[in-house]
């Protein structure tokens, strides 16, 4: 049999999304921020929202996510995607505003505008991409950098003494009373990118009600920014970082967040 | 004839807002400005057009979200006062650099630092030099009465998105904080979806129909032949709004042997020391730059060789006597360029603006 006997449309189990733009990614093999935006149109897609959704992306890794997803795109300063996805919404309230943030644009120079835009409650999805590092630069200490782990900046292990806390920042969010949906997911294997799409999907779909602020936060790795393969960072994530970002529903159409599990 | 009434500097930037069409005001209080956001939370302009006014968490938030509004193509705008526009400084070589059109407000204290809460207008430079990072200008209007704080609002926003540049009018505490007689604008309606697409189609961030291409708002340009293309492409533009949209006001030049130079509230003084001056036999014209930037270099140029220097009068400790001194080098005749100035929020009196003149010519 040819291979042009194999590639016909009976025999199609899988097709990329049209929202997803046919081009090669800048993203380092095993980066999650692929798989995100893989699911994120494949959602913007089955939902159809493509035309009347704009995405806010962030300065860090995902600076180009315009070039791969096909919808109207702003390109934020770092840190201050809410605030720009705020003034978009305000004015623009049918739209479909997303932010799309890495760790250090969203917790460190980014958290006031965060933390505000979620307290207002801004009719928006915000998508927080946790890879515990700053990637983008070259690996240096994120707020989110748990205790003892190795980047450029912290060459011995974060020392807790001399770099305070990792931030547990979807924690503070979900205390927020403008956040509807709060939740904290991975994509590390099949199960966990369905999961993780479900959320998405239910986040989205929150914003296009009027819910106010959903907040999905991606657990991910930077197999570049730590180090290690594909697969020795999946399992890093899973043996260190699951247990200091346990992985649910952090809050869920209540005003009160669910924070039994920390 | 518009609707007079006696009002604030800073009341009437809020109210030509609101009746010039604006879609939205982002604002974070700060002296002595902060009567532009709470007029606007009085008048509550989104029952009456539509208009969106939201108190921010900071100057830095304010300046992002004017960014995303205005990259829907929409009329937006925000006002602070010096620390606060040097915290707004990154976003606004951002809207610069995307070439977003937006109107922002400096009410200018005395600083540097927290500085004082008196007008000043110290925050030249940072406004007709660029301001933040990168080469590029605000096109720059600074009012001289209640009246132009009214007129350039409008004017504002018609060059920023002529330009698709960000606006800046420059005034100071005295001027937000006088009272006089003014005219207000007749109401424009906001710009309908349609209007935005005929306007702003090619470029805003309104949705991606099938019919077109993504649109993609970014300063960001990771080739370098190409950043420097876009670089020439402002250049050129801010070369034709030196060629298209200098403004000044010129009182008694013609027959002057000395000309004051001054802007925003040093020209209202200017104005009666030329007065004076005049009353003592001394032939004094005043020369005053409503567009900072682009500057009016031409108009001095061309009185450089008619008149025996030039005085730039200024609260602040001598600025845009610096680009006095350039236009006068560049009229090839060569006359004295000298600066008098009070700061700290030190407004000068006429007559000691006289005094300053003879001292320095006479
Ligand atoms: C004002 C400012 N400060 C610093 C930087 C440099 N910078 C670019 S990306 C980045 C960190 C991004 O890390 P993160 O948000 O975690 O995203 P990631 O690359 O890990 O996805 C920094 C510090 C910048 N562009 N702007
Ligand atoms: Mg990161």
């Amino acid at each position: 049999m040819d291979i042009k006997d194999i590639i016909k449309p009976e025999n199609l189990v899988y097709q990329k999304s049209d929202v997803q733009i046919d081009t090669i990614m800048h993203y380092c093999p095993g980066c999650t921020h692929g798989v995100v935006h893989k699911i994120l149109s494949e959602l913007i897609d089955e939902m159809g929202i493509q035309e009347n959704t704009v995405g806010v992306a962030p300065v860090g890794c995902a600076v180009f996510a315009y070039n791969y997803i096909d919808v109207d795109w702003q390109e934020a300063a770092h840190g201050r995607a809410p605030a720009v996805a705020t003034g978009i919404v305000r004015t623009n309230p049918d739209k479909f505003v997303f932010t799309y943030q890495g760790d250090g644009d969203l917790a460190s120079i980014g958290a006031a505008e965060i933390l505000h835009a979620c307290n207002r409650g801004e009719n928006m999805l915000v998508v927080f991409i946790n890879n515990g590092i700053y990637g983008m630069t070259g690996g240096q200490m994120a707020p989110t950098t748990i205790d003892g782990m190795v980047t450029s900046t912290t060459p011995g292990g974060r020392d807790i003494a001399l770099n305070g806390y990792p931030m547990k920042i979807t924690e503070l969010i979900a205390q927020l009373p403008g956040t509807s949906y709060v939740t904290r997911q991975s994509a590390q294997n099949a199960g966990a990118v369905r999961k993780c799409k479900r959320s998405l999907k239910k986040g989205i779909q929150n914003v296009l009600d009027k819910k106010g602020t959903s907040f999905i936060e991606v657990v991910s790795t930077c197999s570049s920014g730590w180090k290690m393969t594909p697969v020795a960072a999946n399992r890093w994530m899973e043996e260190n970082m699951f247990p200091f970002y346990p992985l649910g529903d952090l809050k869920d159409g209540s005003k009160e967040p669910n924070l039994s599990k920390n | 004839m518009g609707e007079l009434r006696l009002m604030k500097g800073n009341e009437v930037l809020a109210e030509a807002a609101i009746r010039c069409g604006c879609d939205g005001y982002f604002g974070y209080p700060i002296t002595p400005q902060s009567e532009i956001m709470e007029t606007l939370m009085v008048r509550q302009p989104w029952d009456e057009t539509g208009m969106v006014v939201l108190q921010a968490e900071s100057e830095i938030a304010s300046i992002n979200m004017v960014y995303g509004a205005a990259a829907t193509g929409k009329k937006v705008m925000t006002s602070s006062s010096s620390p606060g526009i040097s915290l707004m400084a990154e976003g606004i070589s951002y809207i610069a650099g995307a070439e977003l059109p937006c109107l922002f407000v400096n009410v200018v204290r005395g600083g540097p630092g927290l500085g004082t809460i008196q007008p000043s207008q110290a925050d030249y430079f940072q406004s007709v030099k660029g301001g933040g990072h990168g080469d590029y200008k605000c096109i720059v209007l600074a009012p001289a009465s209640v009246q132009e704080m009214n007129d350039f609002v409008g004017l504002g926003f018609e060059l920023a998105f002529k330009y698709l540049n960000p606006a800046l009018i420059l005034t100071d505490g005295a001027i937000g904080q006088m009272m006089e007689k003014v005219e207000l604008a007749d109401y424009k309606p906001r710009w309908t979806k349609e209007e935005i697409q005929k306007y702003s189609g090619k470029w805003a961030t309104t949705g991606k129909p099938n019919s077109r291409k993504q649109n993609v708002v970014t300063s960001l340009e990771m080739d370098s032949d190409k950043m420097e293309a876009n670089n020439r492409r402002f250049q050129e533009k801010y070369k034709k709004m030196e060629e298209e949209e200098v403004r000044f006001e010129t009182i008694m030049c013609d027959d002057a042997e000395y000309i004051m130079v001054a802007f925003g509230t040093s020209a209202r003084i200017c104005q009666k020391s030329v007065e004076i001056a005049r009353e003592q036999g001394i032939k004094v014209g005043l020369l005053r730059p409503i567009t900072l930037f682009p500057f009016p270099k031409k108009e001095i140029a061309k009185l450089t060789c008619h008149v025996k220097g030039f005085l730039s009068v200024e609260m602040s400790a001598g600025q845009m006597v610096e680009d006095i001194k350039l236009a006068v080098h560049e009229s090839g005749c060569n006359v004295r360029v000298e600066h008098f100035g009070r700061m700290g929020g030190i407004i000068p009196s006429p007559n000691e603006v006289v005094d300053a003149l003879k001292e320095k010519f006479l």
